[in-house]
């Protein structure tokens, strides 16, 4: 194989790299091995991009390599091949994997190694798709610029002095700089489709149950939930269909399957469809040029044969406070298990005496970094007898509000849309003093998690002002995934055709990357 | 240790009016564990019956399991409790080694069972109502052992292991109303109380019920009021009291020991105290206050539990009848005395003579054997009665053989310890050893004979009268015969041959 050979292969779609594979045009070992090679150009080093904490290059080459075995043999066992079989792919660090470490991107867990796998890993695993490493992320998943990962900041591909988003930035810059064709998030606030818009990427935040949470390292147990990230709506579908589903291991997931997910993306369409503006979620305080994108989305959806309608949610406001007491409430529950008692970190107090508060006092100390340390003193707080009801109390009271909010809107219409972030990517630092500053980043993002509804971010093209990536945000009613796939296929090919191709086709800093890394 | 002042108990009643309460935790036998599939054993290797899940590791999750819900439906059913239509768990956070994942996941303000009650019949027949509050359903944390310090205690330990064996195992726990009125019949009732609920777990079979390996385990509420005041006294809660005996020291204890301290006029501090039952004493555990602040919220990671009404009518339906009820019924189906019937509880062996009469046997029968052979036979070999081997079918054929004048009751005895040694059944061992009963007279005459010429003395006796005598006579004959003459006809014949008119 060549080396153009090799560009070329990373820069395909999953869908694409399935059907090469399928058509025996491209062995499976080839697809991986060029992705491990772009890794090794792009990723490390002073500059790189450092989306991977860890990569996972034998593993990930003999499951290529049986995939290709399978594949020669034919008969049965090659028939019975998953569609994505051979199709590599990335985990963010927050999902456990038995054979590689696991992080959560926390010195706490510096090391351990998971002796299980999650559920999403395993159905990575039976659909033979193999595993390229562990993508970067802040901390327990906690900011939104992975500027808080203990082992330092991903870098934006479009402009390595940006920030990727967060906390998954490191799936989305893994994907946007075509280290991998797809990647899994986490989305607790925004996780996936905040870093999704900072990067031109496609990702998904399933309906809450959608997608089993056994093995995602909890932050906020009733918000979190993991979904794909991809550079196409179709390929996050395909994603999507295979770690979707019902786990007994998992009583929060859904009972029934959510549809035909591929067959939406695939047929994509918007005629007669109402599509809602937000009246909270665009105008003050969004950049100028995210501003101009949204409407100019909205123009094509129009033309497109969709009906634009206007639907307000007046509790949306309360949402960003809400959230930062309902997040951080259980965030410091679901970290209490980290106090070097029985795996991970363990470090004994300097002076005696040495009881087991101290040691997990001094532990915790010194394994969590400043915004961890924050959220769980703020969700302490928030439970404390004597403000639970204040705090705690009036937040879940906030969440039913805004689950009213939706559904009063999706009674106008059949998907919601916004902007996804209220900027582009920010320059790395620059709202690392500024905690508000930084959660502000999530305001569009956050009101979907609280009413558990399905939401995807889509590259809706460039910031006149800074060139940068703008995400378009769709929302859909719980279990109505197939309607942003439906809705965001269309929206992603006409803005394709109004741009000229995929957007991250213009990503203008990962030539001079590679040329960077090659030169050193 | 220091020792605290107590009052007399007598002196204690005649001042102060006991409050109790108890909150009692009931082991479930489910195969598996409240929220993980790792097995529910007591007794194995450390930290073997555990899994990700019970280890707190990162990213796992709970799953409720079916058959604790069912378990504990029952119990709330038993304890005469409405089933809640929908009730959630909550997290109780704390850090705690013993405690994967520094929370236990428990019921908070929404148990599964609440508002029963349970009629407690005390030794003489009171019955004494007692409210429950709730039934919940929770996980049992691990078990720490001390190491390297005196007695096991963590002072002075140099480092204690944890077996998260027991971490996740299922729990109800019962909590009652505040109990008034027991006045100095307190300790009777606790421990009467306790036994209550023990005996209701074990009929349902929703656990072992064995309280010397912690399946169930009691903790004591304690308060006193000047009599005739309404307003409750503050409450020591006496933690893990577990056997029946202990309950009812433990509470009498703490009435002696609050008295002392409201007679001295100093407060009663709100505080847990540590049981024990070498000095059957308590001593200080730590005290509680508003610093304990367990953060409660509702847990996010399981949905709520919905026992639907079909569901819980179906298992009412299939509740076995009450403990109280049952005994209430079979004393009067069988004809016992009040003492006879309360022996025959105290011995554990109900379920025997219920067998036992349906195999054929009448009442009083099964009871002889029972009470008469059989416990006392269990009791030196250590074992329970039930458990010692004899089955009720041994019982009517013994008694069949005896009533037909086959063999007598010394004999049967010596079938029973031959049916015991494995030697077969009755009629077997009945051939085996040449037991039968002498019936023909006239060897036993010649034996009376002699008997009566060896004793001559009270052989005048009898005849003068004196029958009660007899006994001495008819021992030399059956020695003579080596217990095989039928005593009844031996004694027909004496008083025959000595003209004794009864």
């Amino acid at each position: 194989m060549t080396e153009t050979n090799s560009t070329e292969l990373i820069r395909l779609s999953a869908a694409q790299l399935a059907a090469k594979l399928a058509a025996g045009e491209v062995t499976a070992v080839e697809v991986t091995q060029a992705h491990l090679d772009r890794i090794a150009a792009v990723d490390g080093g002073e500059r790189g991009v450092n989306a991977f904490l860890h990569v996972n290059t034998e593993e990930a080459l003999a499951v290529a390599a049986e995939v290709d075995a399978i594949r020669a043999a034919g008969g049965q066992a090659a028939e019975e091949l998953h569609e994505l079989a051979g199709v590599p792919i990335a985990v963010k660090d927050l999902i456990v994997t038995i054979g590689q470490p696991t992080t959560a991107g926390s010195k706490i867990l510096e090391g351990w190694h998971s002796p299980y796998d999650a559920t999403v890993v395993k159905k990575l695993r039976a659909a033979k798709m193999p595993i390229l490493g562990k993508t970067n992320l802040d901390e327990f998943a906690m900011g939104s610029s992975t500027e808080h990962s203990a082992f330092g900041p991903t870098r934006n591909p479009w402009d390595l002095d940006r920030i990727p988003g967060g906390s998954g930035g490191g799936s989305a810059a893994a994907v946007a700089a075509f280290e991998a064709p797809l990647a899994l998030g986490t989305d607790t606030g925004g996780s996936i489709r905040q870093p999704g818009a900072v990067t031109g990427t496609v990702g998904v935040k399933p309906t809450y149950g959608g997608v089993s949470r056994y093995g995602a390292i909890a932050m906020a147990s009733s918000l979190d939930q993991i979904g794909p990230v991809s550079r196409t709506v179709l390929d996050s579908a395909l994603l999507q269909q295979v770690i979707g589903g019902h786990d007994p291991h998992d009583s929060t997931s859904l009972p029934d399957p959510l549809g035909d997910l591929v067959a939406a993306a695939r047929l994509g369409n918007v005629d007669g469809m109402k599509i809602g503006i937000i009246k909270e979620l665009h105008g003050e305080g969004y950049q100028a040029g995210v501003e101009n994108r949204f409407n100019e989305s909205l123009e094509l959806l129009k033309e497109a044969g969709a009906e634009i309608v206007e639907v307000s949610c007046p509790n949306f406001q309360y949402a960003l406070g809400a959230y930062y007491l309902i997040m951080p409430s259980e965030a410091s529950s679901n970290l209490a298990k980290f106090d070097g008692v029985r795996y991970g970190l363990r470090v004994l107090p300097e002076e005696p005496p040495l009881t087991i508060e101290r040691v997990m006092g001094a532990t915790r100390a010194a394994g969590f970094g400043d915004e961890v340390k924050r959220r769980i003193i703020l969700g302490t707080y928030a439970l404390s007898a004597g403000y639970y009801d204040a705090y705690y109390g009036s937040a879940q009271k906030v969440r039913t509000l805004i689950q009213r909010d939706f559904e009063a809107a999706f009674a106008k219409a059949d998907v919601l849309i916004s902007p996804t972030a209220p900027t582009t990517a920010f320059k790395l630092g620059e709202k690392l003093d500024d905690p508000l500053a930084m959660y502000l980043n999530d305001v569009a993002t956050i009101p979907a998690n609280m009413a558990g509804v399905p939401g995807l971010s889509l590259p809706g093209g460039l910031a006149d002002e800074d060139g940068l990536p703008v995400g378009i945000q769709l929302l859909a009613p719980a279990r109505e995934d197939a309607r942003l796939y439906r809705v965001g296929a269309v929206l992603e090919s006409l803005l394709e055709a109004k741009w000229g191709g995929p957007l991250l086709d213009k990503a203008p800093s990962l030539a001079e990357l590679v040329e960077t890394q090659e030169a050193k | 240790m220091s020792t605290d002042a107590t009052l007399s108990f007598e002196e204690a009643m005649e001042k102060y009016d006991p409050v109790l309460g108890f909150e009692v935790h009931v082991e479930l036998n489910t195969k598996t564990k409240m929220f993980s599939s790792a097995p529910n054993v007591f007794g194995d290797e450390p930290n073997t019956n555990v899994n990700e899940v019970d280890l707190g590791m990162p990213g796992v999750l709970p799953v409720v399991n079916k058959t604790a819900v069912e378990s504990s439906i029952k119990i709330g059913l038993a304890l005469n409790c409405k089933i809640a239509e929908s009730c959630r768990f909550a997290r109780k956070n704390y850090f705690y080694p013993d405690t994967p994942k520094n929370f236990q996941t428990s019921q908070y303000d929404e148990p599964i069972a609440y508002d029963g009650y349970l009629d407690i019949e005390l030794e003489d027949g009171t019955v004494f109502r007692v409210e429950i509050e709730r039934a919940h359903m929770e996980e049992d944390a691990g078990k720490l052992t001390h190491l390297g310090g005196s007695a096991g205690r963590i002072q002075g330990a140099e480092y204690s292991l944890v077996d998260y064996n027991r971490a996740g195992v299922p729990l109800v726990e019962i909590v009652t109303k505040p109990i008034e009125g027991a006045g100095s019949r307190a300790p009777e009732l606790a421990k009467a109380y306790v036994a209550a609920v023990r005996e209701i777990v074990k009929n349902l079979g929703v656990s072992d019920a064995k309280m010397e390996r912690g399946n169930v385990r009691c903790d004591a509420n304690v308060s006193l009021r000047p009599h005739g005041r309404e307003r409750f006294g503050i409450r020591s809660e006496t933690k893990n009291v577990n056997s029946l005996r202990a309950v009812e020291h433990a509470v009498r204890y703490e009435i002696q020991r609050h008295a002392a301290v409201l007679d001295s006029g100093e407060p009663v501090i709100q505080e847990t105290r540590h049981w024990h039952e070498d000095t059957r004493t308590t001593t200080s555990g730590r005290a509680k206050s508003d610093a304990d602040d367990y953060r409660y919220f509702p847990e996010p990671d399981l949905v709520p539990v919905v026992p639907s009404r079909e569901w819980v009518e179906e298992l009412r339906a299939t509740l076995p009848e009450p403990p109280a009820e049952r005994r209430k019924r079979l004393k009067q189906d069988w004809g016992y005395s009040d003492l006879e019937f309360r022996d025959v509880v105290n011995a554990g062996v109900l379920d025997e003579i219920e067998e036992t009469i349906a195999a054929g046997a009448t009442a009083s029968v099964a009871r002889k054997w029972w009470m008469g052979e059989i416990v006392g036979r269990a009791k030196n070999a250590d074992v329970d009665p039930g458990q010692l081997g004899v089955t009720p079918a041994t019982i009517v054929e013994l008694s069949k053989m005896v009533e037909a004048g086959k063999i007598n009751n010394k004999m049967a005895s010596a079938v029973l310890d031959g049916v015991l040694a494995g030697e077969g059944t009755p009629a077997e061992v009945v051939e085996k050893r040449g037991l039968a009963v002498v019936s023909d007279d006239g060897p036993l005459l010649e034996a009376i004979d002699a008997a009566l010429a060896a004793q001559p003395d009270v052989a005048e006796k009898i005849r003068g009268g004196k029958v009660q005598a007899i006994g001495a006579i008819v021992g030399g004959v059956m020695k003579a015969t080596r217990g095989q003459a039928d005593a009844g006809r031996v004694r027909e014949l004496i008083l025959e041959k000595l003209g004794v008119n009864v």
